[in-house]
Parts: structure tokens; C-alpha cells; sequence
């Protein structure tokens, strides 16, 4: 059964359609992700879903329940988290701070401890630093820490917009196996990704975003093979 | 979150000698002295910036309007103390005035601060679900209408228009405003290290994120506008019992200018530095600097410059320079800590070895 269901979502931004009716599943233990060009609406997608947008029309489900134009709140205590597009950390907040901001919501003091141990386990370098101050962290260890802050919500489905935006090429390695073990233990996700290949490689399903519509879908490894796929976004344009 | 060896539970009875040497200050220096004077103006302005400090520099909120909340609670004070039998007196144009009734003067203070905390609600409702600067215009519009509509000759009955209140009851000694502002103050701080605290300091780094970990913007937003007026309505009452006269001409956006220079320097986001700075500064504007005003004439030549006013001039000066020097306040955004200062000293021993 579908963890989460998009179906023909529509969103305008003052007059401008930024997604045209767009359509797509997320399966419970999956990784799933929409790759794209710039403006192409990922991140409206994300956005909306995460009750920061109102959708022009169209209906978002999860866990079979209608949650389309739910507010931030509601989306959040649901079981949907948002890794926000540039980590987005609280800069003058300290990493244990920021983490606790994740369990805003909850109010189970013993679940929130066991939690930030865990996330913890999980990243070792915040617990080193759970004192500093989220804006002295690196790029890769912010993006650890918004990773972990929403962790913090007890998510079923964890959004991540681009998590390896601006982030050196080694530190995007260590965010793509970190989004591995993540799945691995169980947690669904759905992925944004403008790095095409790395994305592909690591999700199970994926669908191609074009100018707010959904052009294609399917496994990642037929994506990953498909003539269109590699010409426009994998950088490898087939040579006549 | 202490951390271990912390030597910062010495902050309290270091608080408590300040409070002790403040009663011993006025027992010497006499109540009307320059010193006491000074105290008690300082103890009120430092709970008025603590409270702009609540929404500028932990909420990310830009008020303008705290002249404004003020004057409601410094008039709704006054109105509700004055004695029954002075009122005739007070209200000579408006034959008495139209309230027949006095409240207490620890209850009239507690509602100064709710009603100017109705307004904030009020004004916030509609502007807060903006998600820009529009706080700043709205509340500042807010100050000049209060003004304005406290000296209108149709309230006259009631405020008695641009006509002075006075008679009402005031303190008798230092420790009242001492007290008073240090409950409030404890007060605010217990909030910001609350879980609301925390909330509001998520707002204030990022709005958008702190939306998406399920933070409500409004109502945050609102909870902390709301709570600031209140304590700048306290503030008012208190400053209204400090002055011992009142007129709504006093309480111009200048007055706001003031505790929002208070603020600046004394370091968005920390509360320590507020009140460090609010006391510099009323020592500064009304004491230290006041010899500057005075002629003075050295072997029988007049000192060049000296003249009233002057003081201004280099009290304008001299903020520059601390802006200059420290551009994010004296405090930063850090509270005291006695751990840091331990430290600076023991680094400074270890360089001199």
C-alpha cells in the first residue's frame, strides 16, 4: 500500500501554474525521488505536501487519510517531515537546541531523550558538538543536524529537498549513504534531487519533473538507462 | 543544560549584594540624591528594553510601538489611583472626571499591563499574520494614535486631555522599582528558557523551518507581542510612578528611540546586556554627563563648547563610538556567565606568566 498519494496536484503562485496537475505514489519503506531542472517544482512539491503552500486544487494522501491544505502543524504531527531546501538550520540555537525544536510538538519527554540519543548514534559528530552553535557547524554537518532535527518529529515519511546542495562532493557521498542507512532502518522517503545520477542510484523509484509536469516514472535503474534520462540529466547525451 | 562545575549559581548572591547595596546606597545617599534617582529610573527602563528585547532580539519582531503600550499602562495606573478626594482638584476642567471608583495600586499596575496587552493583541491579529516588517508601522502608528487620542478633549473625563494627572500614589523607596522590574525581568527570562523560548528563537533564525518542525508562526508571534506589551505596560506604570506627575507629550516615538538604543547597545538577544546597558545609559543622559551642561570658567576663561545642551552632543558621540566598537551591543547576544569571566581572567594570569 502507497504510503502517501499525490494525485493531479495543482499550485499557482499569484496567476503563474508552478505544478500542473502532477500525480505519484510513495511506497511504505522506499526511497522515492523527483528529479529535475531548476523550476521545474520540486521544491513546490515538497513544499506543499508540507502544508507551507496551498494547492490550487488536486488531493494529497496519507496513510489513506485526505491531508490536502492541512497547515504546517497538522502536516508535521501527522508523521511528515520536511528536511528544508539548504538545511535551514536555527544558526543561533546550539545542535542539542535544534534538535529539541524538532520535537516541538511532542510532548513525551522520555521518547524526546531516547530520540536525541539516537540521533546521536547516528551522527556522532553532533553529539561532539551539541553544544555549539548550529551556524559554526560545516555544510555536511548542518545538513546532518536538519537531517536529525527532523528525525526528531518521528516521522513515517521524511521529505529531503536537495540535501546536497552546495555541499563538496565527498560530504554528498557521506549524505547519500546516510539517506541509505536511514531507509534502511525503515524510514520512507521521498527525495528532490537536481543531482540526477546520485539520486537515481540510491532511490528505488523515481519520476522526472518538467516545467510542473510529471514526463516520466518508473525504477530507478530503467530511469537510469533511459535514453531522455541520460541525454537531459546524467550528462551523458548519446553521441550520433 | 548546566554544565558541570558551573560556577554560575553565584550569579545570585551576587544579585542579591547589588539589591543590598541599592538599600544601602539610598540609606546614605538619601531618596532624591543623583544616584538614587538614577537607579530608579534605570531599574524601569531596563524592564521596558528586557520587554523590547522579549520580541526584537528573541522573536525577531520589530516594535515600534513601546512608547505607545507604555502610555497606556502609565495612564491607566494613574486614572485608577488617584484618590477619591483629589479628584475634583486633578479634573478642575472636567468637573471631576467621570470615574467614582480607585483600585488598589499593585492591581491598577497589574492592569496598566493587561490593558496595554489587549491592545497588542489587538493590533497583532491582522499584522502578524504578515510575514514581513509591517509590526514596525502598525505599532508605531499605534503610539501617535494613543497620543493623540489620550489629549483629545472628548476623553477628558477620563484622562483628563492634555492636562496633567497627578496626586496618584507613588513609591516610597528604591526597592520598589528595584523589585518590581526584577520579578518582571525573572519573569521574561523564565520564558525565553521555557520551550516557548526556544520556539521563539527558531522564528527569529528561520521562519520557514521553524513552520516546517510545526511551529505556529501566529501564534508564537502574537504570544510574544502580547507578553512584551504587558511588561512595557508594567514599565509604564512604574515610570509613571517614578515621575510622580504624567502627561501623554512625555511619551513621543523619541521615548521608543531611546529603549531601542537601549537594546542596540546593550546586544540583541541578551537580557544581561539590556539591563547593563539601560543603567549606562540613564546614568550617562541624566548624571555623568550633566557637568558638560554647566558654563565653566577656568582662571577666569570660559571653557570653549560648554553650554546647555552640549551633553547631547557627546552623549551622541560617545553611542557612536560604542556602536562603532561593538557593533552587536556589549553583550552580543550572551547572557553574564561567571564561568566566562573566570576564564578570561585565568587566560589573562596564564599570558602574564
Amino acid at each position: 500500500m502507497s504510503l502517501l498519494t499525490v494525485s493531479d496536484l495543482r499550485v499557482s503562485y499569484g496567476g503563474i501554474e508552478a505544478l500542473k496537475g502532477i500525480s505519484f505514489s510513495v511506497e511504505e519503506g522506499k526511497i522515492v525521488t523527483l528529479i529535475g531542472a531548476n523550476g521545474a517544482g520540486k521544491s513546490t512539491t515538497l513544499r506543499t505536501i508540507a502544508g507551507l503552500v496551498k494547492p490550487a486544487s488536486g488531493k494529497i494522501e496519507f496513510e489513506g487519510k485526505d491531508i490536502t491544505g492541512h497547515d504546517a502543524q497538522k502536516v508535521v504531527s501527522g508523521g511528515i517531515a520536511l528536511v528544508p531546501e539548504g538545511r535551514r538550520v536555527f544558526d543561533n540555537l546550539s545542535v542539542l537546541e535544534n534538535l529539541r525544536i524538532g520535537a516541538y510538538l511532542r510532548k513525551d519527554e522520555a521518547g524526546i531523550k531516547s530520540d536525541i540519543e539516537h540521533v546521536y548514534e547516528l551522527f556522532p559528530r553532533l553529539k561532539e558538538r551539541h553544544w555549539q552553535l548550529a551556524g559554526t557547524l560545516s555544510g555536511g554537518e548542518q545538513q546532518m543536524l536538519a537531517v536529525g532535527r527532523a528525525m526528531m518529529t518521528r516521522p513515517k515519511v521524511m521529505m529531503m529537498d536537495e540535501p546536497s546542495l552546495g555541499l563538496a562532493p565527498l560530504v554528498v557521498k557521506d549524505i547519500f549513504s546516510i539517506i541509505k542507512t536511514l531507509n534502511e532502518s525503515g524510514m520512507t522517503i521521498l527525495l528532490i534531487e537536481q543531482n540526477a545520477n546520485a539520486a537515481l542510484r540510491c532511490a528505488h523509484e523515481g519520476y522526472v519533473l518538467e516545467t510542473g509536469r510529471i514526463t516520466m516514472a518508473g525504477t530507478c535503474a530503467e530511469l537510469l538507462n533511459d535514453q531522455r534520462v541520460k541525454g537531459a540529466y546524467l550528462g551523458s547525451a548519446s553521441k550520433k | 543544560m548546566a554544565k558541570k562545575n558551573s560556577k554560575n549559581w553565584l550569579l545570585i548572591p551576587i544579585i542579591a549584594l547589588i539589591y543590598l547595596l541599592v538599600f544601602v546606597a539610598e540609606k546614605v545617599a538619601g531618596t532624591s540624591s543623583m544616584l538614587v534617582t538614577v537607579l530608579e529610573k534605570g531599574a524601569i527602563y531596563a524592564l521596558i528594553a528586557v520587554s523590547l528585547n522579549l520580541l526584537n532580539g528573541f522573536t525577531g519582531l520589530f516594535s515600534l510601538g513601546q512608547a505607545g503600550f507604555m502610555l497606556v499602562g502609565a495612564y491607566t495606573y494613574a486614572v485608577l489611583t488617584i484618590p477619591m478626594a483629589k479628584r475634583a482638584a486633578v479634573y478642575q476642567y472636567y468637573n471631576g472626571g467621570c470615574i467614582t471608583f480607585t483600585v488598589p495600586f499593585i492591581i491598577a499596575i497589574i492592569l496598566g499591563g493587561l490593558l496595554a496587552a489587549a491592545f497588542a493583541a489587538l493590533i497583532g491579529f491582522p499584522v502578524l499574520r504578515l510575514k514581513s516588517d509591517y509590526l514596525a508601522i502598525a505599532t508605531l502608528g499605534f503610539a501617535e494614535i494613543a497620543r493623540a487620542l489620550v489629549q483629545f478633549d472628548g476623553l477628558g473625563p477620563i484622562t483628563n486631555g492634555s492636562n496633567l494627572l497627578k496626586t496618584y500614589p507613588t513609591y516610597k523607596t528604591v526597592m520598589f522599582p528595584f523589585c518590581a522590574a526584577g520579578i518582571c525581568i525573572a519573569i521574561i527570562l523564565l520564558l525565553i528558557h521555557s520551550t516557548y523560548g526556544r520556539a521563539f528563537k527558531a522564528i527569529r533564525d528561520d521562519e520557514i523551518a521553524a513552520e516546517a518542525m510545526g511551529i505556529n508562526l501566529f501564534r508564537h508571534k502574537e504570544l510574544s507581542f502580547v507578553i512584551s506589551s504587558f511588561f512595557a505596560g508594567v514599565g509604564g506604570a512604574l515610570l509613571a510612578m517614578y515621575q510622580g506627575t504624567l502627561q501623554a507629550n512625555a511619551f513621543k516615538s523619541s521615548m521608543t528611540y531611546e529603549i531601542l538604543l537601549i537594546v542596540v547597545i546593550g546586544g540583541m538577544g541578551s537580557v544581561s546586556g539590556s539591563v547593563i546597558a539601560s543603567f549606562l545609559f540613564i546614568a550617562c543622559s541624566e548624571w555623568w554627563l550633566r557637568f558638560l551642561d554647566a558654563e565653566q570658567f577656568i582662571w577666569g576663561i570660559k571653557v570653549p563648547l560648554l553650554r546647555s545642551g552640549f551633553r547631547m552632543v557627546v552623549f551622541a558621540v560617545v553611542i557612536m563610538l560604542i556602536v562603532l566598537f561593538y557593533s552587536r551591543g556589549i553583550m552580543g547576544d550572551r547572557e553574564i556567565s561567571i564561568d566566562r569571566i573566570i576564564k578570561k581572567f585565568s587566560k589573562k594570569k596564564g599570558a602574564t606568566k
